[in-house]
């Protein structure tokens, strides 16, 4: 007698989703439906738009670089003010952080320190360069100062976060030599979290980079005033110039960032920069 | 012989009215190795780190060098913890510092903080750094990074870096619970080694009792926060052992 | 314990904490950080007047912010903030449906060819690179004003930061499924629903919440060049010097960020 295995019939295999993600994904759907109504989005509107575009584009190209000089003392400017409140932003983090952490500092402490940081975060820094612009007036000064104000509120939070973050018993058996608390920081709490800051230190630099091509539209300095001008007078290829040059800026920065980054976290020497290899580990999670 | 440290009625509870720690009364001589032994639980850890006050007492004195150490706190607690070198069981490294760094710790008590953050450590320190690193038998190993280590060669940094504070005490805390039956017989003799080189007094507190009994010249059994044998290994009998942990099975 | 000044054997062994190559590196960092910032205080114009001036342009400006006007609200603000958030929603679901076949062509692991992969991660930079300010300038330009203009300066602005990170969880996803699938035979689409597509899968959302959080915050400031939501509501009040109006709007603006952070938060603890 042979015994023949029993045949299953063919099933779909269907991708298995839970019960909730398919209520999520069907709220999902009607949310959109719903928005794009509000939005007051007709097909008409998109199909002008959309032969709108191609006009534009082709008074975007070919980029006009004519007026270099206006363009270089712009891009200039805003890389002065990225750098100048990426120092100070850093400076002014570092202590906010340190004493926001719960792990090392009581509560009295680390509320109104976490509380700062929380407030300089929470508006966007075109609004606080508006702010600054009628409390210090036109200038590179308040785009400064913006930036500044955004930096603590990046640095000072995810500096707080890998304070907390450390393994405390590194640090417990750095303070059982009887070290000062200035060392305990210096050799228990600092190397955990060296290579997380210089990680989050060339990212602010990098996003106070993209920022500053954008305060000057509220008029606090940088390249962003001049680009507001070429819109305003439709000198499109002016226009598609600066863009051209703003992300030639920003890709001149990822280059240092990435620099700083191989050396002060891989110990990389001179020669080593120069040759391309993987980029570091450590980095947070990118872009603003 | 003079005793190094005493301990009266040392008390502790993490919750109060649950005391880990009943009355601990105990005197640790000049020299020799004194091993804790136990059920877990029992207070052997909280006992140790009682002394160097990485857990505060409740209640008690501990006498180290004519001060309390119970009642210090701030510089005279600082100047009394660089004098006691402790070993834990996970190491504890600072992971991202080098081997050299590490060792550099145990003279944080002695720099000033200026100074350490610029790693400019008397050259005495660094010579003397670079001999326990030929001792321990992990000469060359200065520059390498503590995460790079096996968990053998970890401890014997940990100790090393206990021994460059040039303590008149050594604590070690389970120091060979992480460790595999070779390294740890391994870390028990430096140990060991260190203990009679030194002329320190060791305390450490252990779960094999096996290596309790090869090592120590005296054996302290702790059972439920008190101790309840102190006497040397060769007194240690089953039946004591018995009472103190509870149950045969694991005898044999 | 020691005597002074011990002396050291003459073959005593010092210690570096860093390589002298290594040391040169370090160096030639700090110089070009040092030198880039006081070359920075040196030309930047800092114009003393308004300098001195500030302290009473501050008081002057806190002053007219308060009384709040709490009754402009319905009227001006509600619709407005609503409006941002359609921006923010719609702008960030539009980002992840471009920026996945964008993502995946930049990378090389799914898509072995260089110049696609060069040309996908142009793009991203180009996204990333082009503020979302700008973009929405570049969008009222072709699209009139409104939010259809800020919803794709968000959705397009965003791509580049989808991309990127995405980009990188694909190249942490580990071989072994991926190779099994294709020694199975598994034509790409396949590889990619079943052997990808589940490892990414948790990071793909976590990313997704990351960038609608600050979506939100990007979606409020955009109606100041014209494109929809708040913004315009705070560049008419800016424009006319209504102060205690921009103060409603910038609470209302905070009280929106914070929602939508906390609203994150709780989604992240139960999706992920």
């Amino acid at each position: 007698m042979s015994h023949k295995a029993p045949v299953t019939p063919a099933t779909p295999y269907t991708f298995p989703t839970s019960r909730a993600a398919q209520i999520t994904f069907a709220l999902l759907a009607v949310y959109v439906v719903y928005a794009v109504t509000q939005l007051d989005v007709s097909l008409e509107r998109v199909q002008q738009g959309l032969a709108h575009s191609s006009r534009f584009l082709g008074r975007m190209i070919p980029p006009n670089f004519a007026r270099a000089e206006l363009l270089w003392k712009g891009l200039a400017e805003s890389l002065q003010i990225a750098v100048l409140a990426s120092a100070l932003g850093i400076v002014l983090a570092l202590p906010f952080g340190l004493l926001g952490a719960r792990n090392l500092m009581p509560p009295w402490v680390s509320w109104p320190a976490r509380l700062i940081v929380v407030l300089a975060r929470s508006f966007h820094p075109v609004v606080v360069a508006i702010l600054f612009v009628k409390a210090v007036g036109f200038g590179a000064l308040a785009g400064i100062l913006a930036l500044t104000v955004a930096s603590i509120g990046f640095i000072g939070k995810l500096f707080t976060e890998a304070i907390e973050e450390v393994s405390i018993k590194q640090v417990e058996a750095v303070r059982a030599t009887g070290a000062p608390f200035m060392s305990v920081l210096a050799f228990g709490v600092l190397p955990q979290v060296f290579s997380r800051f210089i990680g989050f230190a060339t990212y602010q630099l990098d996003s106070n980079l993209r920022n500053s091509t954008m305060v000057g539209i509220v008029g606090a300095g940088g390249i962003g005033g001049t680009l507001f001008a070429a819109f305003q007078r439709f000198d499109y290829d002016f226009v598609s110039a600066i863009l051209l040059s703003i992300i030639a800026l920003i890709m001149a920065g990822e280059v240092l960032a990435t620099a700083v980054r191989r050396v002060f976290i891989d110990n990389a020497t001179l020669r080593q920069l120069f040759r391309r290899g993987s980029p570091s580990h450590d980095r947070p999670l990118d872009d603003d | 012989m003079s005793e190094a440290l005493i301990i009266r009625r040392l008390s502790k509870a993490y919750v109060p009215g649950k005391p880990v720690l009943h009355d601990i009364d105990v005197a640790i001589a000049a020299e020799g190795i004194t091993a804790i032994i136990g059920p877990s639980g029992t207070g052997k850890s909280t006992l140790i780190r009682c002394i160097n006050r990485l857990v505060e007492p409740t209640a008690g004195e501990i006498l180290f060098d004519g001060l309390d150490l119970a009642r210090l706190s701030g510089v005279a607690l600082r100047h009394a913890r660089r004098q006691i070198g402790m070993v834990f069981q996970e190491y504890n490294l600072v992971e991202r510092l080098t081997v050299m760094e590490n060792l550099l710790c145990g003279r944080l008590g002695y720099v000033s903080p200026g100074r350490a953050w610029r790693r400019k450590f008397p050259s005495a320190d660094i010579e003397r750094a670079q001999s326990l690193l030929d001792t321990v038998g992990l000469a060359g190993f200065a520059n390498r990074r503590a995460d790079a280590l096996s968990g053998g060669q970890r401890q014997r940094v940990g100790i090393a870096r206990a021994v460059m504070q040039q303590p008149r005490l050594m604590l070690a805390d389970e120091p060979t619970s992480s460790l595999d039956p070779k390294t740890s017989v391994e870390i028990m003799e430096l140990l060991a080694g260190v203990a009679r080189s030194h002329r320190i007094p060791v305390l450490i507190n252990m779960h094999d009792v096996a290596l309790a009994r090869r090592f120590a010249d005296r054996i302290l059994g702790m059972a439920g926060g008190r101790i309840v044998f102190d006497d040397a290994p060769a007194a240690l009998s089953d039946t004591m052992l018995k009472q103190i942990y509870g149950g045969e099975d694991w005898l044999h | 314990m020691a005597s002074a000044a011990p002396q050291l054997p003459a073959d005593a062994r010092g210690w570096q904490r860093f390589t002298p190559a290594q040391r040169i590196g370090r160096f030639a960092i700090y110089l070009l950080l040092v030198a880039g910032i006081v070359a920075s205080l040196r030309t930047i114009e800092v114009i003393p007047e308004f300098l001195a001036d500030a302290p009473e342009q501050v008081v002057d400006l806190l002053t007219r912010m308060w009384p709040i006007a709490w009754n402009y609200y319905p009227r001006g603000v509600h619709a407005a903030l609503l409006e941002t958030i359609h921006i923010a929603s719609l702008g960030t679901l539009l980002a992840l449906l471009l920026a996945t076949p964008v993502g995946i062509l930049a990378a090389h692991r799914l898509v072995p060819l260089w110049p696609v992969n060069w040309l996908a991660r142009l793009i991203l930079v180009a996204s990333r690179s082009v503020n979302s300010l700008v973009w929405a300038l570049i969008f009222v330009g072709i699209f009139g004003p409104g939010p259809l203009a800020g919803t794709l300066a968000i959705a397009f602005r965003s791509i580049g930061f989808v991309g990127k990170l995405v980009g990188e969880a694909l190249d942490e996803t580990h071989a072994g499924p991926i190779e099994a699938l294709r020694a199975a035979g598994a034509p790409w689409v396949s590889v990619l629903g079943f052997g990808y597509w589940p490892q990414v899968r948790p990071a793909f959302w976590s990313i997704a919440l990351f960038r609608f959080d600050i979506n939100v915050r990007e979606s409020a400031v955009l109606g100041l060049v014209g494109a929809g939501g708040i913004g315009m509501a705070l560049d008419a009040a800016l424009n006319l010097f209504q102060w205690d109006r921009v103060a409603l709007i910038l609470v209302a603006m905070f009280v929106v960020v914070v929602a939508a952070e906390v609203g994150v938060t709780q989604v992240r603890k139960r999706l992920l």
